[in-house]
């Protein structure tokens, strides 16, 4: 789950990382006052999930509360990478800034330790810097019964040419940070920029968080931050019944068992010349109530022309797939052509079941999708 | 011979007297799995009534193992007490632990590494679908029914995938020496590596099938493996070349971020190591055989 910026850096700012003085608003009107009590000379910030809201226009300096109104109301209700942006932070504006500095605590997979990422490179998009410049970046893992040693921010400081009178105050906030990281459960704490003020202070001036999904049930805060108001319909209606699913731009539905096994069968649709609708996981053990729910999330997709049910059983059982499928179909008119292919446990009797309804039947994968495909008059 | 389990296994069940600890522990006894002990916090003492047999219930891993000699455990318990099973398997010095827990918090599974770098554990999971050596012991919920036995080491990130995949094999009489599921969270106990390794080192085993998907870095880092130490062949399949960026398919670890965790980068760095990359599941099989 991603916070949003202004979510972020509260966070930073519980554990001590300087933040600039701001507030969020939802219309022009509050954006005028809230500015005019931060001096006047504000940032006025989109709020949405997703990065490049500079270059959308997104993020504009006001040197007056006027302005700042003016600004907030453009971009209030503005669509970003389809995002609607519903609300706005207004940041005091740094006093000055004589250099932009990357740091972010994460999770390094591949040495299964958290890690401090740093460079002198920032208010640049870090993947771009590690592709084209990978010396710029400096890197220092932490040992979780450890955490941050003093060793290692002066480490970090002195390979990314921070003046040694700051050197203090970073070790402050990298520590923060890993803090912040810790108690959060984040897999995620970016500061992009972390700027040196004209008056010679670090100042967190962008924030980006991700916590970890699994660790939201121990972080009730958290959880109460996730921001919903972009999830489709469908998606949420499918997160509620534990159901994984994502819409996609195709027409051929799916509905398949395991994560892997779905994007599988999305990517075999796309390899004979179709276009997945959908990544539809039911999960392991699904119940006939949950693939009907799963059927009508596909129907209600008014792209969908044809569906691909494609089942390998092994904790789930081929004849609760079957009996959840009538089940849909009762509850919901359709003629939309489906291609249903059982394997594994239960697949006969699955079949058995289905035979009186109206479908087109596959022995392996690759036969489903070919019929699939060819159900929405064939290669695209 | 097999990797990680076999005939002389003592396999003892974490978690079963729950739902689905009950019933796979049936589903594993049916196979012909040794289980000699099950463990549940409070119900020491009682028996589990299989239909292959009685099974002892103890309530700490320490007091199976002492009782049974069990050399393996399988955990089926919930997220919020797994880590806590992980932790008192490996106190018990258990050499083998096979998590299927699914939804543990990513900061727990780095202090557990952590811990387990200071024993002789070796975890496999957590979220996986365990393991199996066919017709000798079945740690996990890999279905007994579409494996026999054979020289095909199978390792793989993903659950019912591997069943497609194994189900081609068999079909095509490919045995397999043991499958091996090592989950699709973002930090596992066991890598590809740590079982390339070992089938490489595995005298029953001939050749290898690679299932990864996208997310992470590890199949790029198995091709350097393979590239380097192995002399067996390995073909491989990636899910996930269709995949939006940005949106997690399913599992934790499965995300494409920025232009990290790539089916491309993972099917160019296996291509590079010598590895073949089959288009479909459906023919694994056929590169297998033929090459």
């Amino acid at each position: 789950m991603n916070l949003h910026e202004y979510q972020a850096k509260r966070l930073f700012a519980e554990k001590g990382v300087p933040i600039p003085p701001g507030e969020v608003a939802m219309s022009p009107a509050e954006v005028r006052e809230i500015a005019r009590e931060l001096g006047g000379k504000v940032v006025v910030k989109a709020q949405v999930l997703t990065g490049g809201r500079g270059k959308a226009g997104g993020v504009k300096l006001a040197s007056t509360p006027d302005e700042a109104q003016k600004y907030a109301g453009q971009i209030l209700g503005m669509d970003i990478k389809g995002l609607r942006v519903r609300r706005v932070l207004i940041d005091q504006q740094a006093p000055g800034i004589e250099q932009e500095i990357y740091l972010a605590v994460l999770i390094d997979r591949g040495r299964r330790l958290p890690m401090i990422m740093a460079s002198a490179a920032g208010g640049m998009d870090i993947e771009e810097v590690a592709d084209k410049t990978p010396d710029k970046i400096v890197t220092s893992h932490i040992d979780p019964t450890l955490g941050v040693r003093s060793y290692q921010s002066t480490y970090i400081a002195s390979q990314i040419d921070l003046p040694r009178n700051l050197w203090r105050d970073f070790h402050n906030i990298v520590v923060g940070l890993y803090e912040c990281f810790k108690s959060n459960d984040a897999s995620l704490c970016e500061v992009n920029p972390l700027v040196i003020t004209g008056e010679g202070k670090l100042l967190a001036v962008d924030g980006k968080m991700s916590i970890d999904d699994n660790a939201l049930a121990r972080q009730p805060r958290l959880a109460e931050m996730r921001d919903i108001s972009d999830e489709p319909v469908s998606e949420k209606e499918a997160r509620l019944a534990g159901i994984n699913f994502i819409q996609l731009d195709g027409n051929i539905g799916c509905m398949v068992n395991g994560a892997g096994l779905a994007m599988t069968t999305m990517d075999i649709i796309k390899l004979f010349g179709g276009d997945p609708a959908n990544f539809l996981d039911i999960g392991g053990g699904a119940k006939a109530e949950q693939v009907a729910t799963a059927i009508r999330l596909i129907l209600s997709d008014p792209k969908v022309e044809a569906i691909l049910i494609n089942i390998f059983g092994g904790i789930t059982r081929g004849d609760e797939v079957a009996k959840g499928i009538i089940q849909a179909l009762d509850e919901v008119q359709t003629d939309i052509p489906m291609v249903v292919r059982l394997a594994g446990t239960n697949a006969e009797e699955g079949m058995a079941i289905l035979a009186d309804a109206e479908m087109e039947t596959a022995v392996t994968l690759s036969d489903a999708a070919r019929k699939a495909v060819a159900a929405v008059g064939g290669a695209r | 011979m097999s990797i990680l389990a076999d005939k002389n296994t003592r396999l003892v069940i974490q978690g079963i007297t729950g739902r689905e600890g009950g019933f796979h522990t049936e589903q594993m006894a049916a196979y012909g799995t040794n289980i000699v002990a099950g463990v549940t916090p409070g119900k020491g003492g009682q028996w589990f009534e299989s239909e292959s047999g009685k099974i002892p219930v103890f309530d700490t891993v320490k007091t199976a193992v002492e009782s049974t000699g069990a050399n393996a455990s399988v955990i089926f318990v919930p997220a919020r007490f797994a880590v806590d099973a992980i932790y008192e398997a490996a106190d018990a010095g258990l050499p083998l632990v096979v998590c299927l827990t699914e939804y543990i918090p990513v900061l727990d599974m780095i202090a557990v590494r952590s811990y387990l770098k200071k024993t002789n554990t070796r975890l496999l999971g957590p979220n996986c679908p365990g393991l199996i050596t066919p017709e000798q012991a079945k740690l996990g919920i890999i279905p007994g029914s579409i494996v026999k036995p054979g020289h095909v080491g199978v390792v793989s990130k993903s659950g019912t995938l591997t069943y497609e995949v194994v189900y081609a094999l068999t079909a095509k009489g490919m045995g397999q020496s043991t499958c091996v599921g090592i989950g699709g969270d973002p930090i596992q106990g066991t890598d590809f590596i740590d079982v390339l390794r070992m089938f490489e080192d595995d005298p029953e085993t001939e050749q290898v099938v690679m299932i990864g998907e996208i997310g992470g870095n590890a199949e790029e880092k198995a091709a350097a493996f393979i590239s380097q130490h192995m002399t067996k062949k390995v073909t491989s399949f990636i899910a996930g070349r269709t995949a939006p960026p940005g949106r997690r398919m399913g599992h934790a670890g499965a995300i494409v971020e920025g232009k990290s965790g790539t089916a491309e980068s993972k099917i160019k760095a296996l291509n590079d190591a010598g590895v073949q990359v089959a288009d479909n599941p459906d023919d694994i099989a056929e590169l297998v055989v033929h090459g």
